[in-house]
């Protein structure tokens, strides 16, 4: 229909004057959408009612009331508090937040060594440019879920058990149990330090926008990365010197067969997140090469007889230019990573598959409403990101004067 | 286009006809096969032996059946399924029974819509170790990491054991058996816990098997028993009897080697029981040497038990519980009249 109204008037309601409805394109192009719109809620209706006559039939239990009664296991790394009486509506949320958390480290890292691959492959340098290349194609052609447990075997197999664990600074312990680190426990006017911390960002901001228009101006740099790395480090710093230093912190003791106090990163957390980081930083290195191709040879050529450097380049003529080509394509790798860590499954990292399409569901047998919860949740955090990758896309989109 | 729809409904129809028969016996029959839901491999209880074929006493229960219904105890095709995936496949059904080390508990034979039929093993939960830790008891464990399947009452019970006992501990949860003996293999757990049988039949997977211990305690009841889908008595009758018959042939002394002699019996009990009198098979809905073709197929509970779990087999597992109730364990079977 809509293409219909694209075009302009059609031929059989131009001068010939009155057409049979048979033959109006409008009126057909209507009738045939209506008809596929009714098969398919019939379809689904039926569908729907079939599910729930089986389920009745069976006397499988049905509804979500199931969220809200107590889940009693446990789970080994939640970002929230959680006991054994929290129910499964709480395990969901500890899924969902758990998946996030891998999304968002392997997107970071995934970025990083994705750039600095793909700008590698590109280099002048044989030795660089040939790691680059086998960096790709050892990462991009093997399965994900073998890469997973790839990493998952070298850790747990290859490091000390936590009686032999390494340790740093007799605070920083590493064994096959994770890694255990002081955690920050906040004393009295800590909150101070806080609030000192967020007017420090604001400030290093302020100095930015102020430094990006005295450089538009007069055409003078100001070191702004130097500047914000002092007042940030610097104002908490001091803050907390006149509270007398309320932060303390609690060191990881080995204590009978693991570690006690602190905060942990367990093994299937970092096999997960690295796993997923390299093998999706494979194709990211080919996608910033392919941008990076897309600028013109003249852009930096014109840059040399300018005067800049190698570095600035890259940096100020190249990157940004190649980003319009790079973002699209990024955003399906950031997708696919989101989604690929779904095999966690595998490594018993508990995100949202292993804990709640996979054990809640085998607990209350409400296969149906658990899948549906889980999709639903994938096609969120899915299309948020996807909103934010289009509007970072046309922010940097070249803009034509 | 009334055509179209018309297929589309058809379709959606047929799609449900399968989940929701009724008359689970007569699929089977005009399938030719039973579908029968197993481990992904657990040695003595299901997995595939030295000659490629499914072996074992959850396996022996779905080739009694098939030699029930067929007469011939190969008439069946067996579906791996994870502890996750097992509800899900009979549900939908995709299988015709569940003969997979399942625990029977209240919640899955209510909500999940699951008949089951009567335990073929009796388990409980135990706790795998290693020797050099020097730990006797699971009271010492405070603290540990614990290995173990996702999706089953095991992870349950460990979180009640633990927290009863006002002790800490980190549990790792993998979806399938080998990764979790993987894993502690490895050294990412001091403690496996699961069904005491399958902490012998997974103590053989390890590198070294001398150099684990299982622990005395044992946590839980776990009564393992075959499951079918809530909608069909007459072939929950069947899958229950099948197992029946060998727990009564057991106690009746009739074994695959003196089989043709029991049928010249004259103890009242035994000529029920092997269809020289009555019409038991018959009502079942089988034939009525229903018993005999157990028997021939599979032997006894106490030969289908010696031979995969007992001291035929690498698992040595005592009998224990599993003693016929006549010689003090629990295996009773209702009688056939």
């Amino acid at each position: 229909m809509s293409v219909q109204e694209g075009i302009s008037p059609s031929p059989s309601t131009g001068d010939s004057g009155r057409v049979s409805l048979v033959n109006n394109p409008r009126v057909r192009g209507f009738i045939f959408q209506l008809i596929t719109a009714i098969i398919i809620a019939v379809v689904l209706y039926i569908f729907v009612t079939n599910a729930q006559t089986n389920l009745r039939s069976q006397g499988i239990a049905t509804g979500f009331g199931f969220l809200d009664q107590p889940a009693s296991f446990d789970v080994n790394q939640s970002l929230i508090e959680f006991t054994q009486n929290a129910t499964y509506g709480r395990v969901l949320l500890v899924g969902i937040l758990n998946t996030l958390l891998v999304a968002a480290v392997g997107i970071i890292l995934a970025t990083i060594i994705g750039f600095m691959v793909g700008i590698a492959r590109l280099s002048p340098n044989w030795m660089v440019r040939t790691l680059g290349t086998i960096y790709v194609e050892v990462t991009r052609n093997l399965p994900p879920l073998f890469q997973i447990f790839f990493w998952y075997v070298v850790l747990i197999k290859f490091s000390p058990s936590p009686r032999d664990s390494f340790s740093l600074f007799n605070a920083f312990f590493y064994s096959n149990r994770g890694l255990y680190m002081p955690s920050v426990v906040l004393g009295n006017g800590a909150i101070f330090i806080e609030l000192s911390i967020v007017i420090a960002v604001v400030l290093a901001l302020v100095v930015r926008y102020w430094a990006r228009k005295r450089q538009e101006q007069t055409g003078e740099q100001f070191p702004v990365l130097w500047t914000a790395i002092g007042l940030i480090i610097g104002l908490p710093l001091i803050v907390s010197a006149i509270f007398g230093f309320p932060i303390t912190f609690d060191v990881p003791e080995l204590g009978g067969f693991n570690f006690r106090g602190g905060t942990r990163v367990i093994p299937e957390f970092v096999a997960l997140t690295w796993a997923l980081s390299i093998y999706t930083a494979g194709f990211i290195a080919e996608i910033v090469r392919a941008g990076i191709m897309a600028v013109s040879h003249g852009q930096t050529e014109a840059a040399g007889s300018l005067g800049l450097r190698p570095g600035p380049t890259l940096r100020l003529v190249v990157i940004p230019q190649a980003m319009r080509v790079i973002i699209p394509p990024l955003t399906s790798q950031y997708l696919n990573l989101t989604k690929n860590s779904s095999l966690a499954v595998a490594v018993g990292y508990p995100e949202i598959t292993a804990i709640f399409a996979g054990t809640t569901l085998n607990q209350t047998g409400q296969a149906i409403e658990v899948i549906a919860i889980t999709m639903c949740v994938y096609l969120t955090i899915s299309i948020v990101t996807s909103i934010f990758m289009n509007w970072y896309n046309r922010r940097v989109a070249l803009v034509e004067r | 286009m009334k055509k179209f729809v018309a297929l589309a409904f058809g379709a959606a129809v047929g799609i449900s006809a399968t989940a929701a028969s009724a008359a689970t016996l007569d699929d089977v029959k005009s399938r030719g096969e039973l579908h029968c839901g197993v481990t992904t491999g657990l040695p003595g209880f299901s997995a595939p032996n030295d000659k490629g074929q499914w072996a074992g006493l959850d396996v022996d229960l779905c080739r009694a059946l098939s030699a029930v219904i067929f007469g011939d105890a190969n008439k069946v095709k067996y579906f791996p399924l994870s502890a996750k995936d097992r509800f899900p496949a009979l549900q939908s059904g995709e299988i015709d029974v569940l003969s997979r080390n399942t625990t029977w508990t209240s919640s899955r034979d209510s909500s999940l819509g699951l008949n089951f039929a009567s335990p073929n093993y009796f388990d409980g939960q135990g706790f795998l170790v290693r020797k050099d830790l020097n730990v006797s008891s699971a009271k010492e464990l405070d603290g540990a990491s614990v290995c173990t399947q996702t999706g089953t009452t095991t992870e349950l019970n460990m979180a009640d054991y633990f927290r009863s006992n006002n002790m800490k501990y980190e549990p790792v949860a993998f979806e399938s058996n080998d990764a979790v003996v993987q894993a502690y293999d490895a050294g990412r757990c001091e403690v496996l816990t699961s069904d005491a049988s399958q902490l012998y039949s997974l103590r053989l997977k390890l590198a070294n098997s001398e150099d684990h211990v299982v622990l005395p305690e044992i946590i839980s009841k776990e009564p393992l028993a075959p499951a079918v889908r809530h909608g069909d008595d007459q072939w929950f009758d069947l899958v229950k009897w099948t197992l029946y018959g060998m727990i009564n042939a057991e106690e009746l002394g009739v074994t695959q080697a003196n089989l043709e002699e029991m049928k010249k019996s004259d103890n009242p009990d035994v000529k029920r029981l092997l269809g020289v009198d009555g019409n038991f098979g018959e009502q079942l809905g089988v034939s009525n040497d229903w018993v005999v073709r157990i028997v021939t197929a599979v032997g006894n509970y106490g030969e289908s038990f010696e031979r995969n779990v007992g001291t035929g087999s690498p698992l040595k597992i005592e009998r224990g519980l599993n003693k016929l109730w006549t010689q003090g364990g629990l295996q009773y079977a209702m009688p056939v009249r």
